[in-house]
């Protein structure tokens, strides 16, 4: 095994996931959220979907899942985590990224591609990418809105990722999609080995898709995977 | 004075559907055998008014795996894919309570498409309301909406594309159907009939409760009245949590061989499942009450077996097997219980506490059901309506015309609706919605499935047959355009009181008009749904059928045609005939005169077939194709130019020419003079410039348009 992808029950995107790997280079395998041994794998992905049915609150009920406990294990002996759309909510419950998801400003689901400028690329999920670099991908989410209690020491951090954009990398109201702060779309732990975003890169990793510009994120997070192995 | 109402009556029977009973069994049934009867044999499970005239569909297609009258349609894709494909409404549910409604409409479908051993890959949803001027309107159109965005997004499938109309006379009667496409290798395919003596039912998924009782004859076999918001009570409550689950577990059943046959639990939940799969396959069932998962631990019999709860399924399995299931089922975290042990038959045997609380000939629950043939009459009313034939002004602008047409809700930008739903889950989806078809691939493969649904209700009114034979003609054309070729139809039949000759004649009509179209393209008609009663307040709404049509094509498209494919110095041409002066029941006439009259022209079964074939054709070779319907040659450039961030010019063609909805008709834009084609082609202008500039006819600037066509829906919904 090389990448661990998570299914929850009422994820929906592992497949997906594996697919966007597998054109990124890397194996992926499936476990169950009941599964507590991720000894084979050298790196871990959160999907989207709606773990546990997203009830009671995004990530809330699934940050319990047994398979948590390596997550963190994985995350703490620094190996490459990734968590998208629901992925990153469960991330943020777990504490293992700063902040959380809410729901969208204008109270609706949305799916769409939207712009994302790389604000940073030292994390798993952006160092093949380039500073400034503008990509078109999916959004598919209603609690996608980016809220953090202190988001000035956040942002000193360097931990902020992603960020919304128009085609042009301007940041304006317009190109704010769900209303999070700053426009973040992704950010990074201060070790720089967990990630999490909203949109969905596996979503843009074929042109026939529409775009292809996920696959420089999925990239990096497989050279991630070789980095830490080597 | 009091007077009580018999059961019968209470449940929605006639005297002699009574009595019909009485006969069957020999005796007066018992409370719990009365309620599985009245609801298996009200319309919306027996299409007791309809059936009669459905065996004019015809299925007969060497591609055709599974026809009519199994939970879904199957076809077969080649290389050992299928497709299962079915539609249905959720009307009178979505009316009561609009986001339930809707979501549970998404969960019954996608349950008839997994029990044919297939994954739900995708959900189209054409959608019927009053027009959005109305708060309530405005309410029922945004909660049927998240409805079905908040179980379609959770469970896990994605909505790839629908319709909607807005007019007066849904107003208190939307319309919500559903249809729903799978796929599955061949032999992964499942039946629902029961074999084996002594094999098990396991019931699995939610557990029961008291949920959606009498949904089936009480909500949809019945007009409404004012004050039948009170029936909320009797709308469902979807948890697409537990769908999902079931999904997954399910599939994995049929990967590993462990069911002989599996039946979803829908209208009339365990009586009719339990009946329909012994039936279907010529057996008896023993059930046992007393297993059920429950919800709640009072209930009678008679409630149980109508239960209309959501997330459940019946599977016959072998004794050796039982255990295998079940562990299979606590993997995947859902309930099963063992409820019931197939037998030789034919009886349908129903205990609770020990004691026999039902025993009916399982089959005579669907063979029997009454079947009706109903007076039909058509209205001397559309004399006058005929006789008013609308015609256009040659001195409009056509510029202005286009500011009040794509303010329209019904024309212009869907996106409102279609970014609220996943559209893009699996990978599959090349050609999003707001495109005339949607385009899936299958994986790994070179085959492609357009999609497409249309009604078109007002103009059915006018005439039914040519209505609904234009709707046939215009979905294929949409998966033409998008590269595929028309492979099978599902149809819902959406109709007022069927007991009023008038709404019997539109259906008999409707539907000898959509089978002849269907026929005449060799498309097979793999299923349907009819929903009757879409009548409140006496009022019937307008004969809505609603085509959904499945294309096929291998190898796909490498490049498929976008409507935001054109580019500056581009050729635009029309392929398809002449236009005929056809404004009667045209987006002209109805939103910019506030008319609905005149008849609307036939279609030419010949000439439809070529140019649908050539749509399908060229589709491979040019960036852009465009059905022409709604609107007209305006309206369908309009898109084109918005979409694609460029204007247009268009010289010879007069405010009539351009308004016009003859159909079979659509646009290509691509590069160079000439275009070869098997059907007529004419070429109309160039791609360029700032403005929709229609030469003397008019013109309106580029971005005026796009900002009008933008807001039509989200200005009314702010």
């Amino acid at each position: 095994m090389t990448v661990a992808v998570v299914v929850f029950p009422g994820t929906n995107c592992e497949h997906d996931v594996v697919r966007g790997l597998a054109t990124a280079g890397a194996e992926a395998e499936l476990v169950w959220h009941r599964d507590t041994d991720l000894e084979g794998a050298e790196g871990v992905v959160l999907p989207g979907g709606f773990a546990h049915g997203d009830y009671l609150r995004t990530g809330a009920i699934a940050r319990f899942s047994p398979v948590m406990a390596e997550v963190e294990r994985m995350a703490n002996d620094g190996l490459p985590v990734l968590g998208i759309c629901n992925g990153f909510q469960i991330l943020c419950e777990a504490g293992l990224l700063p902040g959380a998801l809410v729901a969208n400003r204008d109270l609706k689901f949305i799916c769409r591609p939207v712009h994302l400028e790389v604000e940073s690329t030292d994390s798993v999920l952006t160092r093949a990418a380039t500073r400034g670099q503008v990509l078109r991908i999916p959004l598919n989410s209603y609690e996608g809105n980016y809220v953090t209690a202190d988001v000035d020491s956040l942002e000193g951090s360097g931990n902020v990722i992603l960020r919304y954009s128009d085609a042009g990398g301007r940041k304006r109201p317009a190109s704010n999609p769900n209303g999070s702060t700053n426009a973040i779309a992704g950010v990074t732990n201060d070790r720089r080995n967990v990630a999490g975003l909203m949109p969905h890169p596996e979503r843009a990793s074929e042109a026939i898709l529409g775009s292809d510009d996920g696959l420089v994120l999925l990239e990096s997070f497989v050279a991630s995977l070789e980095l830490v192995s080597a | 004075m009091t007077t009580t109402t018999p059961d019968h009556i209470a449940l929605g029977m006639t005297d002699e559907e009574y009595d019909h009973v009485v006969e069957i069994l020999g005796r007066t049934p018992m409370a719990a055998e009365l309620a599985m009867y009245s609801v298996m044999w009200s319309e919306h499970c027996s299409y007791k008014s309809s059936r009669a005239h459905l065996g004019r569909f015809n299925s007969d297609q060497p591609w055709v795996v599974v026809g009519p009258g199994e939970n879904a349609g199957v076809v077969d894709l080649g290389d050992g894919w299928l497709a299962a494909l079915r539609i249905e409404s959720h009307n009178h549910p979505s009316y009561v309570e609009p986001y339930e409604g809707a979501a549970t409409g998404v969960g019954g479908i996608l349950r008839d498409v997994f029990t044919m051993g297939a994954r739900p890959i995708a959900v189209l949803d054409p959608l019927r309301f009053g027009p959005l001027d109305d708060p309530h309107n405005r309410y029922l159109f945004e909660g049927v909406v998240s409805g079905i965005a908040g179980y379609g997004n959770a469970v896990g499938v994605p909505t790839v594309g629908g319709e909607v109309e807005f007019a007066d006379r849904f107003a208190k009667n939307p319309l919500v159907n559903v249809m729903a496409l799978g796929i599955l290798k061949r032999e992964q395919l499942v039946l629902s009939a029961a074999s084996g003596e002594g094999n098990v039912a396991i019931l699995l998924g939610n557990a029961t409760g008291r949920d959606g009782i009498g949904g089936a004859s009480i909500l949809a076999s019945a007009s409404f009245e004012e004050g039948d918001e009170a029936k909320r009570p009797n709308v469902q409550v979807g948890d697409p949590f537990e769908e999902k689950k079931l999904i997954e577990a399910c599939l994995e059943l049929y990967d590993r061989g462990l069911v002989v046959a599996i039946q979803d639990l829908g209208a009339a939940g365990i009586s009719c499942a339990t009946s329909e799969i012994a039936g279907n396959g010529g057996m008896g069932m023993d059930v046992d009450l007393d297993k059920v998962h429950l919800r709640e631990h009072d209930m009678t019999p008679g409630e149980i077996l109508m239960s209309e709860s959501q997330e459940r399924m019946l599977a016959i399995v072998t004794p050796e097997n039982e255990p295998e299931v079940r562990a299979l089922a606590e993997r995947w975290e859902i309930e099963a219980s063992s409820i019931g042990v197939v037998t030789r038959g034919p009886q349908l045997r129903v205990f609770s506490e020990g004691e026999l609380v039902a025993e009916v000939p399982a089959a005579s629950l669907a063979d029997e059901a009454p079947l009706y043939h109903r007076p039909a009459e058509r209205p001397a009313s559309l004399d006058a309506v005929w006789a008013d034939t609308p015609t256009v002004p040659e001195d409009i602008d056509v510029g202005d015309v286009l500011r009040i047409l794509l303010d329209d809700p019904a024309i212009g930008d869907r996106s409102w609706i279609s970014s609220q739903y996943d559209h893009m889950l699996f990978l599959n989806t090349v050609v999003e919605p707001g495109h005339d078809g949607s385009l899936l691939r299958i994986k790994d493969t070179n085959k492609g499935m357009a999609l497409s649904t249309d009604g078109d209700a007002l103009r059915t009114w006018l005439d039914p047959r040519r209505g609904a034979a234009r709707i046939v003609f215009e979905a294929a054309l949409n998966v033409a355009v998008t590269g595929a070729r028309p492979y099978a139809v599902v149809d819902n039949l959406n109709f007022g009181n069927p007991e009023e000759p008038e709404v019997m004649w539109q259906f008999i009509e409707a539907v000898e008009g959509m089978a002849w179209a269907c026929d005449e393209l060799d498309v097979p008609v793999v299923g349907g749904n009819v929903s009757f009663y879409n009548q409140t307040d006496g009022v019937d709404i307008y004969p809505a059928p609603v085509v959904g049509m499945l294309g096929f094509c291998d190898p796909m498209p490498e490049r498929p045609p976008r409507l935001d494919a054109a580019a500056a110095g581009m050729s635009i041409w029309v392929v398809g005939p002449d236009p005929e002066h056809d404004f009667a029941g045209s987006a002209y006439d109805r939103v910019v005169n506030g008319e609905l009259r005149g008849r609307p022209a036939d279609v030419d079964g010949d000439l439809g077939r070529r140019v649908v074939s050539a749509a399908a054709t060229l589709a491979f070779e040019q960036p852009v194709l465009h059905d022409i319907s709604t609107g007209g040659l305006a309206v369908a450039l309009a898109e084109i130019a918005i979409r694609s961030g460029v204007g247009l010019h268009v010289d010879d063609l007069s405010p009539a020419q351009l308004l016009d909805e003859t159909p079979l008709r659509f646009i290509i834009v691509g590069e160079g003079e000439e275009l070869d084609s098997f059907a007529p082609v004419r070429k109309i202008g160039r791609i360029g410039g700032s403005d929709l500039d229609f030469g003397p006819s008019g013109s309106i600037p580029l971005d005026e348009a796009a900002t009008i066509w933008r807001d039509a829906i989200p200005r009314r919904m702010a």
